[in-house]
C-alpha cells in the first residue's frame, strides 16, 4: 500500500507545539533570562551579566551539593542493580508464584514519592516508628533527624525499597527472554551455576540493564521529593541534593538570578545524560557497523 | 498581555534568535536535501545533522560553562573554541 503524502498534516502538530511552548520554552526562555538579571520582585530587573554563572560555577554550596547528588547516585546504583539482578533471578519463572512476584515488585513503584517519605519518616522515628523503635530497643543510638550517617543511611534505604522493584522487574524482563535451548546447551556442556549467570544471563541483560543503570542514575540525580519529606536536606545541609537547594534558593531566599543559572547547570547535566541514554537506548541491540575491508 | 515578567533583554532575545536561526536554517537545509544526511562517525553510532546540531549545541553550553567556570567573563574565546568545536562536530561525528 503506499503512503499519502499531505502537508495539510503538519496542522495536526498545533496543538502538541502550543502545548510545550506553554508548558517548557517559555518557562525556559523566562529563567534564560532571569539567571542574567537580579530582581527584588514587583517585575523590575537589573542586569547582572554571568555573574550569576560565575558564582555558582565557583561556589562551594553548589559543587558540596552536586558532590552529594554524584555520591547518593553512585551508592544507590552500587546496591540496587547487583540486589535487583540477584533478587531477578531468584523469582520463579514459571508457575503460580509469578504473579504474585509480580506485584510484590510493582507495589513500592506504585506509591507516589511524597508518600514514600511520609511513610519512612514515620517509619524511622524513634517514638512511634518500627524501625526507629526498634533501633533504640536494641540498643542502636538512631535519629535520623540529627545524625548525619543515619540521615544517609534512612534515604539510601528508603530509596532501595521504592527503587530496585524496577531494576528487578527490567531484569526478569531480560531473563524470561532467554530462549531454554541455551539453557540446554549449558547443561550438556555441564556448565555450573556461575558460568550459566556469566555467559548466557548476563550478556542476554546487557540491554535492559543499560537500561536500568541510566533510568536509576537519572532519577537518582533528580531526586527530590522522597528527601525532602524524610530530612528536608538536613542536618544542617547533610542531605541537601541538588534539587533541594535549587527550591531553597529560589523560594526560600527569593535569589531568582543565582537560582536561574543553577538551574541551567543543572539542566544541561541533565540534559547530557539525557541524550546519552537515548543514544545508547537507540543503539542497543542493533549490529555494529561493519569493517569495509578492502 | 503584558510579557514583562519574561525579563526580556536585547542580548537573551539575540541569543534566542540565534537558536531560532539554527533550528530555521537546518529546515532549510532539510528542504533541499532531504533525509538528514545519516552517517556512522568517530562516535561509532549513526547521527543525523540535527543530531551534529544537538551535540555542538550542548557542547558549546558545557564550553562556555567551563569557560565561566576556569577563566571568568569574557565570553569571545569560548565562543570562538566553540565554534571551532561545532565545526568539528559536523565534519567528524
Amino acid at each position: 500500500m503506499e503512503k499519502t503524502y499531505n502537508n495539510k498534516a503538519w496542522l495536526l502538530v498545533i496543538p502538541v507545539f502550543l502545548l510545550v511552548a506553554i508548558s517548557a520554552i517559555i518557562p525556559i526562555m523566562t529563567v534564560i533570562n532571569y539567571s542574567f538579571q537580579d530582581t527584588f520582585g514587583k517585575n523590575v530587573f537589573f542586569w547582572a551579566g554571568t555573574e550569576w554563572f560565575i558564582d555558582v560555577l565557583r561556589s562551594e554550596r553548589f559543587h558540596d551539593a552536586l558532590g552529594r547528588n554524584l555520591l547518593f547516585s553512585f551508592i544507590i546504583l552500587c546496591i540496587e542493580i547487583p540486589l535487583g539482578i540477584a533478587i531477578a533471578l531468584s523469582m520463579p519463572k514459571k508457575g503460580p508464584w509469578v504473579p504474585v512476584c509480580l506485584v510484590l515488585m510493582a507495589l513500592p513503584l506504585l506509591i507516589p514519592w511524597n508518600v514514600v517519605g511520609t511513610i519512612w519518616q514515620i517509619f524511622g522515628r524513634g517514638d512511634i516508628g518500627l524501625l526507629g523503635y526498634t533501633m533504640s530497643a536494641i540498643g542502636i543510638d538512631y535519629n535520623y533527624t540529627n545524625n548525619v550517617f543515619d540521615a544517609w543511611a534512612t534515604i539510601i534505604i528508603m530509596d532501595v525499597w521504592h527503587w530496585t522493584s524496577l531494576v528487578v522487574l527490567l531484569c526478569y524482563a531480560g531473563l524470561v527472554s532467554i530462549p531454554e535451548a541455551y539453557y540446554q546447551a549449558a547443561r550438556i556442556d555441564g556448565a555450573s551455576k556461575w558460568s550459566v549467570f556469566r555467559f548466557i544471563q548476563l550478556p542476554k541483560m546487557q540491554g535492559v540493564l543499560i537500561i536500568a543503570f541510566l533510568l536509576r542514575f537519572m532519577d537518582s540525580f533528580m531526586i527530590y521529593t522522597e528527601p525532602f519529606v524524610l530530612t528536608g536536606g538536613g542536618p544542617g545541609n547533610s542531605t541537601t541534593f541538588l534539587s533541594i537547594d535549587l527550591v531553597k534558593q529560589a523560594i526560600g531566599q527569593f535569589d531568582l538570578g543565582p537560582a536561574a543559572a543553577m538551574s541551567l547547570i543543572y539542566q544541561l547535566i541533565v540534559l547530557l545524560v539525557c541524550y546519552v541514554f537515548f543514544t545508547v537506548m537507540s543503539n542497543v541491540g542493533t549490529d555494529k557497523p561493519e569493517e569495509v575491508e578492502e | 498581555m503584558s510579557f514583562s515578567w519574561m525579563a526580556w533583554t536585547l542580548p537573551t532575545a539575540l541569543f534566542w534568535v540565534g537558536i531560532v536561526s539554527c533550528l530555521i536554517s537546518m529546515c532549510v537545509w532539510e528542504y533541499y536535501s532531504p533525509g538528514g544526511n545519516p552517517r556512522v562517525g568517530i562516535l561509532r553510532f549513526e547521527t543525523t545533522r540535527g543530531d551534529r546540531l544537538f551535540i555542538s549545541l550542548l557542547g558549546s553550553a558545557f564550553i562556555h560553562l567551563a569557560w565561566l567556570g576556569l577563566v571568568g567573563p569574557g565570553l569571545w574565546w569560548a565562543l570562538g573554541i566553540s565554534f571551532v568545536y561545532a565545526i568539528c562536530v559536523f565534519k567528524t561525528v
